[in-house]
């Protein structure tokens, strides 16, 4: 049986005008071409400058792409109504922070036009899953990083989304911070939602994701389940990434110095 | 059998326009967005200080008794009107110049444009949010004034106060749409300030000038000057503050009414101007 992939990416290619002299074009995605099926846990990997977050950037109608689609539950990404049933957590921390958690939630549920009778239980629903009820009357500027972060996780998923993407959801968060929002990714899966995240965490990669695609410089280097990879590959997934990126370990010869490079007598 | 009235549909669809508004997804967007501009008000203290601050002038003023007639006023109404508009104006030009490039600077932008939300959608509501704010403000100002004045004076005309403040709160309509249309164009809140500030003050003082000062000039000078004239809105139109200080009645209403249709012509020109400009510019 067919099932309509949830997010769908053909041919993509995004350009930004080059600042050099001859003004050519850095071309951030060249011909990326993914599909996401629903209830999927999908990981969106590749080191800095990849192409990840411009990817997701085209997805959430940011950034137009030079070439190709996108589509999100079958509507072009160019359409506003294609963004009704995801949530978003960008990679940095950005509400109104003169705001407490309970009137950021509300503002949002009011965009997506959440009848007013299930906007309290929506909002209690979702600060008790990132556990922040207690903080809920709180302005958002007195909250700790971790907790802006939940919140962030809050207000994406504030109208119950069936997709959600999140821009390295656990970047500059401590171990307890990075286990609690790995705990709700989970607990999302268990719930059946599909999620699309990038990150740099491998290791978190492995245990949450069913799939996985890596980025390198614009283009599509592997993509497909973990398990696979890592039997494909006879590694784990970061030494898959560092074979698929390229990267050779420098030897490393006990006793070397890093400023100078000389080498101690043994 | 005589034929149907044509004029009915066209009343019904008129009619038809609150319903529409109420049920367009955007127009519950914009309303959501002012909201938030409405709380970011409450919370900053520009709006309290310059109501404090006007408030302790007049009061002070007010205290003062000329040649020991107490209804003596119209030196008092003057400079609480001056100090009204002149608040008026820094609360609308400040809190709408800050709006677009604090979205973007503290990146507010993102999760809210991930969301079904056009940035037609966000420029407009930022528009009615200070829009709300400036209206709030006046009626407070105003609400005031009339209080320091009837306590003086002994009279409530309510009518020109209204008049004056709706005709102001129009005016204000034309500065914040173009103070947003500023923001859009300028990344730096301060340049718009400036700008603003320096455009709404000039054609304040000299817009009704323009004209008489063209006739002076040298072509290409005085056809530039006259394009200046015609072009730009007139916002001097709007301050009937003469009227109010020495009770000379109520502007004629189909004056007042045009003035409103042409305040309103002014916003929308400037505030399409602003959309056009806003879905061109990357938010990267």
């Amino acid at each position: 049986m067919f099932v309509e992939p949830i997010v769908r990416i053909e041919s993509l290619r995004v350009e930004f005008p080059g600042t050099d002299p001859g003004r050519t074009p850095n071309v951030a995605v060249k011909g990326l071409s993914l599909s996401i099926a629903p209830g999927e846990v999908f990981g969106f990997l590749g080191p800095n400058g990849a192409g990840k977050t411009t990817t997701m950037n085209v997805l959430l109608g940011f950034n137009n792409a030079t070439a190709g689609n996108a589509f999100l539950f079958g509507v072009n990404v160019r359409e506003p109504i294609a963004r009704q049933r995801i949530g978003y957590l960008p990679e940095q921390t950005c509400y109104y922070k003169f705001l407490t958690a309970e009137e950021l939630l509300r503002f949002y549920a009011r965009i997506f036009r959440i009848p007013k009778a299930d906007v309290e239980s929506r909002i209690t629903a979702v600060l008790r899953l990132v556990e922040l009820e207690h903080a809920r009357g709180r302005p958002i500027r007195t909250y700790s990083k971790g907790m802006q972060q939940r919140v962030g996780l809050a207000q994406a998923l504030i109208n119950n989304p069936e997709l959600l993407i999140l821009d390295e959801p656990t970047s500059g968060l401590d171990p307890l911070g990075r286990m609690k929002v790995r705990q709700i990714i989970q607990r999302l899966k268990a719930e059946g939602k599909t999620v699309f995240f990038s990150s740099h965490e491998l290791g978190e990669v492995e245990t949450v994701c069913d799939r996985v695609a890596i980025l390198h410089e614009g283009q599509l280097k592997v993509e497909g389940r973990v398990r696979d990879l890592v039997t494909r590959y006879h590694g784990d997934l970061e030494n898959i990434f560092l074979q698929l990126i390229g990267y050779s370990q420098p030897a490393y010869e006990p006793g070397t110095h890093l400023s100078s490079g000389r080498q101690h007598a043994a | 059998m005589s034929p149907a009235p044509t004029c009915l549909p066209a009343v019904s669809t008129l009619l038809e326009i609150p319903a529409r508004l109420a049920r367009w997804r955007g127009w519950g967007n914009t309303q959501a967005i002012g909201s938030i501009v409405l709380l970011e008000m409450r919370r900053r203290k520009d709006f309290y200080v310059l109501f404090i601050l006007t408030a302790l002038i007049t009061l002070v003023l007010g205290a003062m008794n000329f040649f020991n007639e107490a209804r003596i006023v119209r030196y008092l109404k003057e400079i609480c009107l001056l100090l009204i508009w002149i608040s008026s104006l820094v609360i609308a030009i400040t809190t709408t110049a800050r709006q677009i490039p604090a979205e973007r600077e503290q990146r507010t932008v993102f999760p809210l444009l991930a969301k079904p939300v056009t940035r037609t959608e966000l420029l407009l509501g930022k528009f009615w949010g200070c829009w709300q704010v400036a209206g709030l403000t006046l009626l407070t100002f105003y609400g005031f004034f009339a209080l320091v004045s009837g306590a003086r004076e002994h009279q409530w005309p309510l009518a020109a106060y209204g008049q004056a403040l709706v005709l102001h709160w129009a005016m204000l309509g034309i500065v914040i749409a173009m103070t947003l249309l500023g923001s859009v164009v300028f990344a730096a809140p301060s340049s718009t300030n400036t700008i603003a500030f320096l455009v709404s003050a000039g054609i304040l003082m000299l817009g009704r000038h323009l004209n008489h000062v063209a006739l002076q000039l040298n072509e290409p000078l005085q056809t530039l000057v006259y394009a200046a004239y015609y072009l730009l809105p007139h916002l001097e139109w709007f301050d009937i503050r003469n009227r109010v200080i020495h009770d000379w009645g109520l502007v004629p209403w189909w004056a007042w009414s045009s003035a409103l249709l042409y305040a309103a012509v002014y916003t929308a020109v400037f505030l399409v101007g602003a959309a056009a400009w806003f879905r061109r510019k990357t938010v990267l």
